[in-house]
């Protein structure tokens, strides 16, 4: 638990100081809701009916972007092969960088998004919901993300791979995700069980995706 | 000598060669016999009430659908194979189905929208029976993609094992997910109690789905073949290389 505590405040204090990567994903997360209205015009109730949709795949492409680098730095010089040696298991390893990536983006993602929100006249009640579909969602994003991640660490061009490979992996979080702010903003019907299917899918995610993500990496590591 | 399980001696790669040349003109026969059949029993036979002859196109339609799952299955299950039991042959077969798999799954897709034009009057609709499938092959390309975008093809072969697995581990949750709310035809076939398809046009269908399969083990075995005589190809010429005294460089492929 020692060794699983310091790899998560090592990777929250690489993601906070190294180079602004939290500050890049959500820069990326506005100017990716900004290009929307723009292209579509700026009708209010058009953006209001497609607001939950658009702030969700926005979030998924800003993480993305740093899942790509989730274990890149550590197998480049050598850390991943130090911590496979190390008291924590690969698994282990995997959790707590998956919790840190959740914690330095999935989170700030979601503090950000009921500002976003305001840009796209989200209705009043959907905040809320909003909030809680995407903090029960955005562990699974971190978790399943990082199965891709250790998956394209050796690939060429690993970025885009990631991209096509997770992009469907990720269909039914966006789904429930969407379907739940949707239910209380334009269905009025019951938001609770496709919010509960999505809080399954994350506590899946983050038992599961561990195991095989270590399974990809144990293939790495010399 | 301990006795072999069937499967372990399926697994040696130099029987599967001898087995698999006798077995290939068979196959490829019988697929071209069966589908004959099949395509001429579908030509002659009587055309939809509603939809009239432009139904016709699910006897190529729906088998491709089942196959394009059949043969995720079967990639999964290779891929199972080979990540815990380690058989030689288990890689080269998840190796071998997975273009071929996509491209049964685009093979429905393309039908399918086909079909769609007249029916519902789009070449696409965001139902969720075509959403899932196209899923489906986005899932293939991502095995593909993955296998030719790492370089060393032991490990290639391992993560894209542990991808296939993934894949199939989400496929029912995907299909679940995207299942919210569907136009598509319900199940006719498959569902309990009697089909509710016409034994006109169900013999057809029936006999298309064996002739495709059949092509599909036919595809798959001569994809095997091919990739066992490359691995062997390359092995000859990295002796070859060793046995030139190491320096010369190997031969780009």
């Amino acid at each position: 638990m020692m060794a699983f505590r310091q790899l998560l405040a090592r990777d929250l204090a690489l993601a906070w100081k190294e180079g602004g990567a939290v500050g890049i994903t959500l820069g990326f997360f506005l100017v990716v809701v900004t290009m929307l209205p723009l292209s579509l015009g700026p009708d209010l109730n058009l953006l209001s009916r497609i607001a939950a949709g658009v702030l969700w795949v926005a979030l998924l492409l800003a993480a993305l972007l740093s899942l790509g680098r989730l274990f890149e730095g550590d197998l480049e010089d050598g850390t991943l092969d130090v911590l496979a040696m190390g008291p924590l298991s690969l698994e282990g390893v995997v959790a707590a960088k998956g919790f840190a990536h959740w914690l330095s983006t999935g989170l700030p993602l979601t503090v950000m998004a009921p500002l976003l929100g305001l840009l796209l006249n989200l209705p009043g009640e959907g905040y809320l919901i909003l909030i809680a579909t995407m903090l029960a969602g955005t562990p699974a994003v971190s978790f399943l993300g990082a199965v891709g991640a250790a998956l394209t660490l050796r690939a060429r061009r690993g970025g885009l791979l990631l991209a096509l490979l997770m992009l469907p992996l990720f269909v039914p979080t966006l789904v429930f995700g969407i379907a739940s702010v949707n239910a209380v903003t334009i269905e009025a019907g019951s938001a609770l069980p496709p919010f509960l299917i999505l809080v399954a899918i994350s506590l899946a995610a983050i038992v599961l995706a561990p195991l095989a993500a270590a399974a990809a990496l144990r293939f790495q590591v010399r | 000598m301990p006795m072999q399980t069937l499967t372990q001696r399926l697994a040696n790669p130099t029987r599967f060669m001898a087995l698999s040349a006798q077995l290939l003109p068979w196959l490829w026969g019988a697929a071209a016999a069966i589908i004959a059949i099949g395509l001429y029993m579908g030509f002659a036979s009587p055309p939809d009430y509603q939809q009239g002859h432009s139904a016709k196109i699910m006897y190529v339609h729906v088998p491709a659908a089942w196959l394009s799952m059949a043969v995720y299955a079967l990639v999964a299950a290779s891929s199972f194979g080979f990540l815990v039991f380690r058989h030689p042959l288990a890689d080269v077969s998840a190796k071998a189905a997975a273009p071929i798999g996509a491209l049964f799954t685009l093979l429905c897709l393309v039908t399918g929208s086909l079909w769609g034009k007249p029916m519902w009057g789009a070449y696409w609709a965001w139902d969720p029976r075509l959403t899932s499938v196209l899923i489906l092959f986005f899932l293939y390309l991502g095995l593909i993609a993955l296998r030719t975008s790492i370089e060393d093809e032991s490990l290639a072969a391992n993560l894209t094992a542990i991808l296939a697995i993934v894949g199939i581990v989400l496929l029912p949750v995907i299909r679940y997910s995207v299942n919210w709310n569907s136009i598509h035809q319900p199940p006719s076939v498959s569902r309990l109690g009697a089909p509710t398809v016409h034994p006109d046009l169900l013999w057809p269908l029936l006999t298309m789905a064996v002739g495709m399969t059949v092509l599909f083990a036919a595809m798959h075995m001569k994809a095997m073949r091919n990739e066992i005589l490359r691995r062997r190809v390359k092995a000859l010429r990295l002796a070859e290389v060793q046995l030139a005294g190491g320096y010369a460089r190997q031969p780009a492929e």
